[in-house]
């Protein structure tokens, strides 16, 4: 009746998990509860559940990042308390356990902290910055955020009913074969990926759309913010790339529940054809992390130096490079398995040749910084900070490009160190950077700036006391994913590596104080023009946080830089009249993507477990709410001339104080 | 209602002086995602004929493709795809001028010869269990069931799709949306015979020439 | 959301026509569909005569169904190299990039893997 679903596979032997999953449940149940009775539920339902709103699905998908996060980073402060410890000794943490651990970490981290965060970024600032109402296809975007939720749930509850994959964060068979892993852990990883693999899929598709195809009047590709560009170049690699991690994990499922043969030991399977797929997805996969970040990096940098961006058409073309040259290089992840020199050399050398177009883009960073009125915000100090990390992080990624190199250093600590300082210095740094930068736009007052910086100096000093010790102790031979060791030369580094984590969590709990002490003192914080920072792009054109519609009258844009130039006609011609406001239909709300997700999710659950039945009835149920969606007959309504007129108005009456107040900046 | 389009020089090109001239019409965006999408599952499908070529050898003892295949069926197979690709066209060509009985008539043909390819096409691999050659046998044989397979799958999407569109045109009669949802349907309905081109091209016949 | 009505469309939707009297859009069906008819028919002679060059087959077949994609693309997707068409046939173009890289890529590496390793049954033998 219920698969193979027991009550054996709730973790009672084992504390950790078990107090966990506990401590987490009732906190969960509390908010819940609390949510509930405060009468609250009315509002979430109907202004962000079912909200189609690409502002609103922003926020969504950056909140899941960060509570994702601290799941994450658990995992991580719990790995290197292990490899503290277990120097000649077993540590806290058996191997069936640790192993579960460090494959969670890389799973949660990549899928569903670095991906909802840039693609939350995304979905929030680029129809505000091409002038626009909403995405292409907005209930579609709902649907991409809920499924990926999904996903992320699914992964959660494999802490209390089942077990995780053992296999690191991508299953390599045969470990990750029905014969070497029989338990529940691997289809966990493989049906919540599948699952959100279809959100992120959809993601891509909107977003390509939605740069492409919906852009303000005069919005020409050259005039658009290279945040767009990047995420343009992102999203097509989104599109590109996920249909191979669906392939591949489609056939790895098949392998394990039908018995066919296209990576197990026998019957005529490729164990190495599993390698080439995953990783002709997985490297575009840190190109589709890394490009929003560098566009982040172009906005912040821009408008915290008050200079236009330096090099727009070189920047164009080194982010279309990256997106070309990102599907030519995949082999550089199994220079080790086999391949010969020819083979070798050929991507070794493509690898090496994409590390150039982000040169170029760091020079132009620092071109457009050269002779700038620089403000020292918290934006810009990530910048900054990432300049200086995600250099050195390429540096050795260029280092283990070389395959001879590669043959010592591969799957060592250093390679450990490596990714973490180009997706820590680079993403990370980069959407922190976004966060602090747009959540004035997103929720109308700024986030508190000395706990801003007091939390970027803890992350940049951590990162590097936590993950250099990891390059030398790589160098000293050093095999990454250990559960105990007893070679004494590493221990050293080991511990300084756990004070650097340590140090990062100094960090994490000043960015919680920050939004803490933002929310207690936001009036003082309050964006009252809808502009800042004094910023370039359109999106600081609207309110903060901007009305439903976005904007009243959809710009018409004759420049790069378009707010700038803006502003710089008002404060010459004065102000403008007062346009003729008309009625804005904007797209409905709509509990399909809340509803469809629910049913991924227990379709997923089902047939983890092996409950046929119950995988039946949620596809049908899945089916019928796509049926009764496209059945519906009012898919817009209506927002009256006087409603924008009075909302735009407010926003007007506010920037006219800033007009006439900055005349000099 | 009018999808009317009137062209004139393509101010989108990078470069040229002639301005962007707002966001595109629904029908562009709606076809254009869907067109993308199409394209990412045909990068799902080159992943399944990767997959297939270097498993071809993998016959782990048992049935190769020259022993299993009947180029017969497969031909009928093809037939029946293509002339309901034809019937399809047939049915965009309905809906543009606004024809409720042309429309439904050429639905139903294309639903009827879409349902022809599955019969046949699962018939065949009933048969190939039967004969002790199904997927679990050896890998060229799962990299085939699962190939051929997710074709046939994505036919079978497509029929509920087909039978979703007839049933909303008879109930909601040519509205906006639901032609630009039939427009997705057809770009599908193509889409999956251009896989199927390539599919008895390179496991069929290149798989029987051997 | 599209409260700007467009009087000028710079381009089509894929699948779109331009607008034609419906004699000439049957017409151009009924044109794909013999050459698509054709062409079919001549790959599947292709395959199973001894009249052609034995080695030559696997390449005709390929050409032939790659022809037949194209009539496909022109005649029932309407996917033309008109300006109007240009976001479409770049999308499509972009698609086969990383189809061929997908394929083509694949396939090097792992011949080259098989080539300098053991067949999988050996290293099992190994293993015990």
């Amino acid at each position: 009746m219920l698969g193979k679903l027991s009550w054996y596979a709730i973790p009672f032997d084992q504390p950790i998990p078990l107090v966990t999953g506990a401590v987490v449940l009732v906190v969960i149940l509390a908010v819940l509860v609390w949510i509930v009775l405060a009468g609250h539920l009315p509002y979430l339902w109907r202004e962000w559940i079912t909200s189609v709103d690409h502002k609103r699905i922003g926020v969504m998908y950056t909140l899941l990042a960060c509570v994702m996060l601290l799941r994450g980073f658990s995992d991580a402060i719990m790995m290197r308390a292990q490899q503290a410890l277990a120097f000649h000794s077993n540590g806290f943490l058996p191997p069936e356990h640790y192993n579960q651990i460090f494959s969670a970490h890389g799973t949660i981290m990549i899928f569903f902290v670095a991906m909802p965060f840039v693609i939350g970024l995304m979905n929030l600032v680029v129809p505000l910055q091409l002038g626009v109402r909403d995405v292409a296809f907005p209930t579609l975007n709902s649907v991409g955020f809920w499924l990926t939720a999904t996903g992320a749930l699914l992964v959660n509850i494999s802490l209390v009913v089942g077990e995780f994959a053992r296999t690191g964060w991508l299953p390599y068979p045969p470990l990750s074969e029905l014969t070497y892993s029989p338990g529940v852990g691997v289809d966990y990883y493989l049906w919540s990926l599948e699952i959100s693999g279809v959100g992120t899929l959809v993601a891509g598709i909107n977003l390509v759309t939605t740069v492409l195809k919906i852009r303000t009047r005069g919005m020409n590709y050259m005039r658009m913010p290279i945040f767009c560009w990047t995420t343009l170049a992102s999203n097509l690699l989104i599109i590109a790339a996920f249909p191979i991690l669906t392939a591949t994990l489609a056939m790895l499922i098949l392998d394990r529940y039908l018995g066919f043969h296209f990576f197990t030991n026998t019957g005529g399977g490729n164990v190495m054809m599993f390698m080439n797929l995953i990783w002709a997805w997985g490297h575009p996969e840190v190109y589709i992390l890394v490009l929003p970040a560098f566009g982040i990096f172009s906005e912040v940098i821009s408008t915290f130096s008050g200079k236009p961006l330096f090099g727009y058409r070189s920047m164009v073309l080194a982010t279309m490079a990256i997106c070309v040259i990102s599907f030519m290089v995949w082999l550089h992840h199994f220079f080790t398995m086999g391949a010969g020199p020819n083979v070798n050399a050929i991507f070794g050398i493509a690898s090496m040749i994409i590390a150039v177009p982000t040169g170029v883009k760091i020079y132009n960073w620092l071109f457009t910084m050269f002779a700038g009125r620089i403000r020292f915000t918290t934006p810009m100090m990530w910048s900054i900070g990432f300049m200086v990390t995600f250099i050195i992080g390429g540096l050795t990624g260029v280092l283990v490009a070389v395959p001879p190199a590669d043959f010592l250093l591969h799957n060592s600590l250093f390679l450990v160190a490596h990714f973490h300082n180009v997706i820590i210095g680079g993403v990370l740094f980069g959407a922190f950077a976004g966060y602090t930068y747009w959540f004035p736009k997103a929720f109308g007052f700024r986030l508190h700036e000395g706990w801003g910086i007091a939390s970027f100096w803890f992350w940049l000093i951590g990162f590097y006391v936590a993950f250099f010790p990891l390059y030398a102790v790589g160098f000293l031979g050093m095999t990454r994913r250990m559960q105990h060791y007893d070679v004494a030369e590493w221990k050293p580094w080991l511990d300084l590596a756990s004070v650097g984590a340590g140090l990062v969590l100094a960090g994490i709990i000043c960015q919680i104080m920050q939004l803490v002490v933002s929310i207690r003192h936001r009036e003082e914080l309050r964006d009252v023009t809808g502009d800042p920072w004094d910023g370039r792009s359109l999106e600081w054109a609207t309110a903060s946080p901007p009305p439903v519609f976005n904007f009243a009258f959809m710009p018409h844009v004759t420049s790069e830089d378009p707010y700038w130039a803006m502003k710089r006609r008002a404060q010459v011609e004065g102000d403008a009249k007062e346009p003729d406001y008309q009625p804005i239909e904007m797209p409905r709300n709509s509990p399909t993507g809340f509803v469809c997700a629910f049913f991924a999710t227990v379709t997923g659950f089902a047939l983890i477990w092996h409950i046929w039945w119950m995988a039946i009835v949620a596809l049908i149920g899945a089916y019928a709410t796509f049926v009764v969606f496209a059945w519906r007959d009012h898919d817009e309504y209506e927002i009256p001339a006087e409603e924008v007129a009075r909302l735009d108005r407010a926003n007007r009456e506010a920037r006219r104080e800033l007009v006439t107040a900055a005349g000099s900046v | 209602m009018s999808i009317a389009v009137s062209h004139g020089h393509d101010a989108t090109l990078i470069g040229l002086d002639a301005e962007h001239a707002g966001p595109a019409s629904k029908r562009i965006v709606t076809g254009f995602g869907f067109w993308i999408f199409i394209l990412s599952d045909m990068v799902m499908f080159s992943c399944f004929f990767a997959a297939y070529a270097v498993l071809l050898g993998e016959t782990n003892g048992g049935p190769s493709g020259a022993e299993l295949f009947n180029l017969k069926n497969v031909a009928v197979e093809t037939a029946c795809l293509l002339l309901s690709s034809f019937a399809c066209g047939m049915a965009s060509i309905a809906a543009e001028v606004r024809n409720h009985l042309w429309f439904q008539i050429a639905m139903a043909v294309t639903c009827v010869l879409g349902l022809a390819f599955l019969a046949i096409e699962f018939h065949e691999f009933a048969d190939l269990v039967a004969r002790g050659a199904g997927p679990s046998r050896s890998a060229f044989l799962s990299a085939f069931f699962t190939l051929v397979g997710c074709h046939g799958l994505h036919v079978s999407g497509g029929i509920l799709w087909l039978l979703t569109m007839m049933a909303q045109v008879f109930a909601k009669g040519f509205r906006a949306d639901i032609l630009r949802r039939f427009l997705c349907f057809a770009l599908f309905w193509h889409a999956l015979d251009i896989i199927w081109v390539a599919v008895f091209s390179v496991v069929y016949l290149l798989g029987s020439a051997v | 959301m599209s409260d700007v009505e467009l009087r000028h469309q710079t381009d089509l939707a894929p699948g779109d026509e331009e607008q034609v009297s419906v004699k000439v859009r049957v017409l151009g069906y009924l044109i794909g569909l013999g050459l698509a008819i054709l062409l079919t028919a001549t790959s599947f002679f292709v395959a199973g005569t001894d009249l052609v060059w034995q080695p030559s087959i696997p390449v005709a077949i390929i050409v032939l169904a790659i022809a037949q994609m194209g009539v496909h693309l022109v005649f029932f997707l309407h996917i033309t190299t008109g300006p109007d068409n240009s976001n479409n046939v770049l999308a499509l173009a972009f698609g086969l990039l990383i189809v061929f890289l997908v394929i083509g890529g694949s396939l090097w590496i792992m011949a080259n893997l098989n080539h300098n390793m053991l067949p999988m049954d050996q290293i099992m033998q190994m293993q015990r």
